[in-house]
């Protein structure tokens, strides 16, 4: 196992390099620039903008740029945002907690929703029950974030008033710290269940027509206790490994909804430096999603494998 | 005695133990007149209605939401209006400006004239008294010394600083003494309230920034935590999200900021920042609201905000290129050297403004946020000229091209000489300027102009980046779209857009990687002889006189079709009374110790 382990990290150092080239490849062929603010404004002079972009270090051939960061990267230095100067890991940093809390939460409120309703839906299979989650889980599936987003807002903020619609990292005190993430929660929550719920649904539906289910009924034991004890732990393994390779999403954050809410995510961080074309930003963002992505892709292979006795690594 | 005795019955009353009919009727007693009896109620009022009525800090907590989050708060290197409207409340100029070009001391004892002397009569110098006994927030002296520095800082071309151009004509700023400043020109200019004054002016702190002129500005920590002589300082600063300030405890004027904490929270899109204001009220001010009319008006019905609009938010204006875009010279289109095929002929550009329905874009895309208007400058409004008029003339339209010599042909586009009158049109993506531009497309139909309209994203159409062809710069299209801004009253940088003195400066093209301001490529003799004197003019009328004559000439060429005097438009929710705090040439801010909760 630990030889295995070796060989997958091993052989992810290459997949990361060409990763990090081609991005930072496309970042920087990428038109616009982080002075496009300027552009109408006829008060800053050639020279001065020709010196901004001097000091940014945007003058410079793709090649050079590309090795001064990844030479500081690998030594922890991840550079500064072009717009504030602030480093780029501080800047990360500021936001982890905000996405944790938002994005993380609700990650674990949809899989929270779904197993159990998924487990359900296999145990009743097309009772009334089954076809209500099922049509739900479509409609949640089939309705993009800004549009769930927006209806609630509209529902909860501007009608009812019952909910502030603006995220503010502010608020301290509990209740008001649920009340403003409900709805963001809420929306991935919806989102995110849907389609854990089907999967979910369709892996017990796997285990429960097996032989050992039926010799567990036939021994006596408890309905609720097949279905738990013996089922939903065979049925779990693809689950939990689809839910590790989900993880890495929770860092880059849902990014439609933090636009929508202006939660103060990295997803939201993501977007408004790939607007203002600030690439170092956009470059550690990219790249840290990255390496979670290939992290988190061993993990669930180490897990099925931990998790299933009929599988073995060499 | 009588004045013990009063100062008793002021604090019994305050405390509770007197009622004020009991101290009334002790007045009263007193033999003392009705004014009087009021005055001393008024200041014996309990502790929390006089707070309220004016005291620092007593309005709790005012929120701002902006959708364009500021990302460094030191003005000098500030990256947008955002920055601006963020910093404007930690540091000040020394004078501020209306859109009629009228000033108001800030940091400055009054405002320098030639009556008073402190400006010079032969336009090189300018002299300020500064107001005395102002501190920095951190308790040190404010004096000449700072003004001087904040010029070095600017100064310094390494700082890359963007307010550069603001200080381009001043030789030196030397301190008289502690609170007296005497600026001195390049060049004798009219323009002695170009530095120092509104959003470009603010005075930053020597000994924040000492260590940090040149190429180490961007650097210094006080980029993310500044502080100044305003009434706020910042507590934290989470870029691209809040910023959250509290009051200056040195700040000059006792009774000021009635609110003890601000925040500005800024990102999300327009839309919803106007709602957060009219409709949930979660948010008392919202600033820039670039709203489609339609959806701003049913917002504003809902009650809860109050929609305020200030002029000189800019002029949206169709530019007409004279070089040919589809030609490549040199390795490059729009090249000076390649004139264009129809655009040149002032017939031809006089009929593409009569066709153009001005009314019809202001009243259903703009409504209060915008006017039609026929003046590329209209701010300051004493220089918005009279002399032009707004005319909507398709048959006059078509007659001038027929007169130009050119024909419709079988599909109902123009041609001559083989040349067909098509034209593509660009702008930035935005729902109402492509609205825009289907307005002005149905009308060029009318007169047999072929029109192919396209649109840049914003980021991309109004970047510097010399090697990407579809910005405003670059101007590879026949026209283009898009909105100038004002910064100062002295219009020199806003109209240096039509200027061509030193054309391998001024035009646009590869060799000066399309820096130059002149994006139509328009040479005119006439116009760089007033703009050069314009430059030079101290006679204020005389300026003026020159200025809108300038106006004239652009308009008359139609070398820009100036369609929309835009105006800044803000939200502010119906209890809070912001007075009168727009101004094109500084920021909504600029008064913040002076808003209120409304009784």
């Amino acid at each position: 196992m630990t030889g295995y382990i070796a060989r997958r990290l091993l052989a992810s150092v290459p997949t990361l390099v060409l990763i990090s080239m081609v991005v930072f490849g496309i970042l920087a062929l990428a038109p616009g620039d982080p002075l496009g603010q300027f552009a109408a404004n006829p008060d800053v002079p050639p020279e001065v903008r020709m010196n901004i972009r001097h000091q940014l270090g945007l003058d410079q051939p793709i090649p050079v740029r590309y090795v001064k960061w990844s030479t500081a990267f690998l030594h922890g230095d991840w550079g500064y945002s072009f717009a504030s100067r602030v480093p780029v890991d501080r800047l990360i940093l500021q936001r982890l907690p905000t996405d944790l809390w938002v994005v993380g939460s609700s990650y674990l409120v949809a899989v929270a929703l779904a197993v159990p309703i998924g487990v359900l839906s296999a145990v009743k299979q097309y009772s009334v029950f089954d076809q209500i989650a099922t049509t739900f889980a479509f409609i949640g599936f089939s309705l993009p974030t800004f549009f769930t987003g927006l209806l609630f807002i509209i529902v909860f903020s501007v009608r009812l008033r019952w909910l502030p619609f603006i995220y503010n990292v502010q608020v301290t005190d509990p209740l008001g710290m649920i009340k403003q993430a409900v709805m963001p929660v809420g929306v991935l929550a919806l989102f995110n269940s849907a389609s854990l719920m089907r999967y979910v649904r369709s892996s017990m539906l796997d285990h429960v027509g097996q032989d050992y289910v039926r010799t567990a009924r036939a021994k006596g034991v408890v309905q609720r206790k097949v279905i738990v004890r013996h089922v939903l732990r065979n049925s779990l393994i693809p689950v939990v490994t689809l839910l590790a390779l989900g993880l890495p999403a929770v860092f880059v954050g849902a990014v439609i909804t933090e636009q929508i809410f202006r939660v103060p995510g990295i997803g939201s961080l993501l977007i408004a430096s790939i607007q203002n074309s600030d690439t170092p930003v956009v470059m550690a963002i990219t790249f840290v999603y990255a390496i979670l992505v290939v992290l988190f892709n061993i993990v669930a292979d180490v897990l099925y494998g931990l998790l299933d006795p009929r599988i073995r690594y060499g | 005695m009588a004045e013990r005795g009063l100062s008793l019955l002021v604090h019994d009353l305050r405390t509770g133990r007197l009622t004020r009919r009991q101290a009334v009727s002790r007045l009263i007693a007193l033999g003392m007149s009705a004014s009087g009896i009021s005055a001393v109620l008024a200041g014996a009022a309990p502790r929390a209605a006089r707070a309220a009525a004016g005291g620092r800090g007593a309005s709790g907590v005012l929120k701002l939401l902006f959708w364009q989050a500021p990302t460094i708060l030191n003005p000098h290197v500030a990256q947008g209006t955002k920055d601006y409207l963020a910093s404007r409340v930690c540091c000040e100029p020394l004078l501020t400006v209306d859109e009629a070009g009228n000033f108001t001391p800030v940091l400055a004892a009054n405002v320098p004239s030639r009556a008073n002397g402190q400006v010079a009569a032969d336009g090189r110098s300018v002299t300020y008294k500064l107001k005395p006994g102002v501190k920095w927030a951190d308790g040190r002296p404010f004096t000449a010394d700072d003004v001087v520095f904040t010029y070095q800082f600017v100064a310094n071309k390494e700082t890359g600083a963007t307010t550069y151009s603001t200080y381009a004509n001043v030789a030196k700023v030397e301190p008289v003494d502690p609170l007296t400043v005497k600026i001195t020109f390049k060049a004798p200019t009219p323009a002695w309230y170009l530095p120092f004054v509104g959003g470009n002016g603010m005075i930053v702190p020597r000994h924040a920034l000492d260590a940090y002129v040149g190429s180490n500005a961007r650097n210094a920590p006080f980029n993310l935590k500044a502080f100044g002589t305003g009434p706020y300082v910042v507590d934290s600063f989470r870029p691209g999200d809040l910023v959250v300030y509290s009051i200056n405890p040195n700040y000059r004027e006792p009774n000021k900021p009635a609110f003890s904490q601000l925040q500005i929270k800024g990102g999300g899109d327009a839309v919803s920042a106007a709602r957060a204001v009219f409709e949930t009220g979660e948010y008392d001010y919202s600033w820039n609201l670039q709203v489609e009319w339609p959806v701003l008006q049913h917002m504003i019905a809902e009650g809860k905000g109050q929609l305020i609009t200030g002029a000189g938010g800019g002029v949206e204006q169709i530019y007409c290129n004279m070089t040919d875009p589809n030609k490549e010279v040199d390795g490059q289109r729009s090249s000076v050297k390649a004139p264009h095929p129809f655009l040149t002929d002032v017939k031809v550009r006089q009929a593409l403004a009569l066709a153009v329905d001005r009314q019809t874009i202001a009243q259903q895309l703009y409504g209060l946020e915008g006017d039609a208007t026929a003046n590329v400058l209209t701010t300051p409004t004493s220089l918005a000229s009279k002399n032009t008029k707004m005319v909507h003339d398709v048959a006059k339209a078509n007659q001038l091209l027929d007169e130009a010599g050119w024909q419709r042909g079988p599909d109902g586009i123009r041609q001559k000489g083989g040349v067909k009158m098509q034209v593509t049109y660009q702008t930035s993506v935005n729902s109402l300027r492509q609205k825009e531009q289907e307005i002005v497309k149905a009308g060029w139909g009318q007169i047999g102009v072929g029109t192919t309209l396209k649109s840049v994203d914003a980021g991309v159409f109004f970047s510097s980046s010399p090697g990407n062809n579809d910005t405003y710069a670059h101007f590879y299209t026949d026209v283009e779209m898009f909105t100038s801004t004002f910064d100062s009253p002295f219009p020199a940088a806003y109209m240096g857009r039509f200027y061509s003195g030193d054309p391998a400066k001024d035009l646009a093209q590869k060799e000066n990687n399309w820096a130059g301001l002149n994006i139509c490529r328009w040479v005119d003799k006439q116009y760089n002889a007033l703009y050069e004197q314009a430059q030079a003019e101290l006679d204020p009328k005389k300026g003026a006189d020159l200025w809108i004559k300038m106006n004239d000439r652009v308009v008359d060429q139609a070398v820009s079709i100036p369609l929309i005097d835009r105006k800044s438009v803000d939200a502010h929710s119906n209890s809070l009374d912001v007075g009168k705090n727009l101004s094109p040439f500084d920021v909504g801010t600029r008064n913040i110790a002076d808003w209120r909760r409304k009784a």
